[in-house]
């Protein structure tokens, strides 16, 4: 359903995007994640026809950004990370500005912000003046103009933020609901668990180009490079990290207090190995477990200082 | 039926909805008003029982002058902010985003700032009445003096317009779009007379005052007295302007309208180009 195809942005010396490429199908909640100034914004303007790619393509519904656009605003609903409002103009009267804005004919206009309101949970709000809204509120009537002319995909730039967590919640029941309404959703935030919680597959990027993706277990189970191991002894924790350093495959070894954590890249029966070697070496272990990271975690592992290259296998 | 373009229509709706329209009129209505019966009351203080035609002619002027000072501050000032605002909101993506074109945004900005200004004119016809009470002035010089004001609005908002949409800041794209302003209606005045007052210099050195020493020279001095608004006002009003004996194919108000027009439309075709160049 979205494409990114060796898509490359700059702004004068800023490259924004680089060679990034991406594939969403079809009904996905789509999770892109990505540390400030990765280039979630950018990649994100370009799909909803605000910005020139310098290079590379990008499509939506087999649609070619640039040279189809007009046709491609047909099918979005965008919605950036930053609501501006309209002074002196009811919820109502905003859905169905916009609405006409997509060419829907007059009569159904009414009906249609009605039943927008309803989904977003602001039923009674169509007579209030948009800027007396909370911030909350306003976030979901943004959603709920992005649905006007019922589009297939939906692009939402940071929807959550700034939001209290009812709100966060509200918005997260909405998008589970879009899920079913069979759209398909690219969402950027920055509150990670909260993505995971609700998206299908995720991207992580980073500098402007892809660093991970897949589904929320995949990046998670880090199905290839090092997976952090915890060992906890009865004693002699500080010794077993010197011992577990100079062992091939384990890195970082660092003792606190009765456990060491470290990376270990090897094998599973090289995993069971380094077990046999800590036991026949006389320490009394206590527990020896890998330790399962949430996304959080490995966002900071793919995209921090000597991050491992995930791919989805 | 076609139905009216929907960022028109919210701009009415917004714009007519707040109290501060009401009270802008209310202040554009007392200022020329202040003038005009101060003006009376000073005519009759000087001669009582009695005003002159040719007093009315005097008001007739001043009015008209003011209410191009006031258009000039005005129309400017409603029109430099309408995209550079929609940036500054963050909702100018979201409008760019639907299928509305940068062509249908840009000419209904235009066409709802334009009409609460064509509302400011048409509010003061109540005071051109007075004028009428007392004799001096024809109608036609009023209805020419009104479709001067039209045109006049017209380019007024386009500069606006197109500094709006070249400017991300408001403040900046204001400033620009009050010194264009002012520069066409000052500057281009200023240059005519200065260029006329040279070129008598010339002729009296020359010991030939009833000659043009230059062709170019007169035709470029008829030119910039013929885009003045000003001159142009003076000229509908009965005043004279500079006598160059140059004829450039159309009236002095044909070539004003023509300017006005012409300008005023390249100026929204730009404004369009750099709102769909999506490089923002």
């Amino acid at each position: 359903m979205i494409r990114f195809n060796g898509v490359s942005k700059h702004f004068g010396a800023t490259r924004a995007l680089d060679g990034f490429s991406l594939e969403v199908g079809e009904g996905l909640v789509y999770g892109l994640i990505g540390p400030n100034g990765a280039g979630k914004t950018t990649a994100m303007s370009i799909l909803a026809t605000l910005l020139l790619p310098d290079a590379g393509t990008a499509t939506v519904d087999g649609l070619d950004v640039v040279r189809e656009a007009r046709e491609v605003r047909g099918r979005i609903g965008y919605m950036p990370d930053f609501f501006g409002v309209y002074d002196g103009l009811r919820a109502g009267e905003y859905l169905e500005f916009f609405a006409a804005a997509y060419h829907i004919p007059p009569a159904e206009r009414q009906r249609l912000a009605k039943m927008l309101l309803e989904l977003v949970n602001l039923p009674d709000k169509a007579g209030v003046y948009v800027d007396s809204l909370s911030r909350g509120m306003k976030q979901r009537l943004a959603l709920a103009r992005c649905l006007v002319h019922d589009p297939r995909v939906l692009i939402l730039d940071e929807p959550a933020s700034g939001l209290d967590p009812r709100a966060r919640a509200e918005m997260k029941e909405i998008i589970r609901h879009l899920k079913h309404l069979n759209k398909t959703v690219l969402i950027s935030s920055h509150i990670l668990p909260e993505l995971a919680e609700i998206c299908d597959e995720v991207a992580i990027m980073d500098a402007g180009r892809l660093v991970a993706c897949g589904t929320v277990a995949e990046i998670t189970a880090v199905s290839r490079g090092a997976r952090q191991m915890r060992v906890e002894v009865l004693d002699r924790a500080e010794e077993l990290a010197g011992f577990l350093a100079s062992r091939p495959g384990v890195v970082d070894a660092v003792a606190d207090g009765p456990e060491v954590r470290f990376f270990f890249g090897g094998s599973q029966a090289e995993q069971a190995g380094l077990l046999q070697a800590i036991t026949n070496g006389g320490w009394p272990v206590v527990e020896f477990r890998e330790v399962r990271r949430n996304l959080e975690e490995a966002f900071m592992a793919v995209t921090g200082e000597g991050g491992e290259d995930i791919e989805r296998g | 039926m076609k139905e009216v373009n929907p960022v028109l229509l919210k701009e009415l709706r917004q714009r007519f909805r707040t109290p501060k329209t009401s009270w802008l009129l209310a202040l554009y209505l007392l200022v020329i008003g202040a003038f005009v019966l101060g003006f009376m009351y000073l005519s009759w203080r000087h001669s009582p029982g009695i005003f002159q035609p040719s007093r009315s002619r005097e008001l007739f002027i001043m009015l008209s002058v003011t209410q191009l000072v006031l258009l000039a501050f005005v129309t400017p000032g409603l029109t430099a902010g309408v995209i550079s605002g929609e940036r500054e909101r963050q909702t100018l993506n979201i409008l760019l985003a639907t299928r509305l074109t940068p062509r249908q945004i840009v000419w209904s900005k235009l066409v709802s700032s334009s009409a609460f200004v064509v509302l400011l004119t048409v509010a003061t016809l109540p005071l051109y009445s007075i004028v009428f009470l007392y004799g001096g002035v024809a109608p036609e010089q009023i209805l020419a003096a009104f479709g001067f004001y039209l045109v006049t609005m017209f380019l007024f908002g386009c500069i606006g317009v197109a500094c709006s949409s070249f400017f991300k800041r408001t403040g900046v794209s204001t400033v620009t779009a009050y010194g264009l302003a002012f520069a066409l209606s000052a500057g281009t005045g200023f240059l005519a007379v200065f260029l006329y007052e040279m070129d008598r210099f010339q002729r009296q050195e020359a010991w030939s005052p009833a000659a043009w020493s230059s062709g170019f020279i007169a035709g470029a001095v008829e030119f910039l007295q013929n885009i003045n608004p000003v001159f142009v006002l003076m000229k509908i009003l009965g005043q004279d302007g500079i006598n160059t004996g140059v004829n450039l194919g159309l009236p002095y108000w044909g070539i004003y309208t023509v300017f006005c027009l012409a300008s005023g439309v390249l100026l929204l075709y730009w404004s369009a180009r750099l709102l769909s160049m999506r490089k923002r």
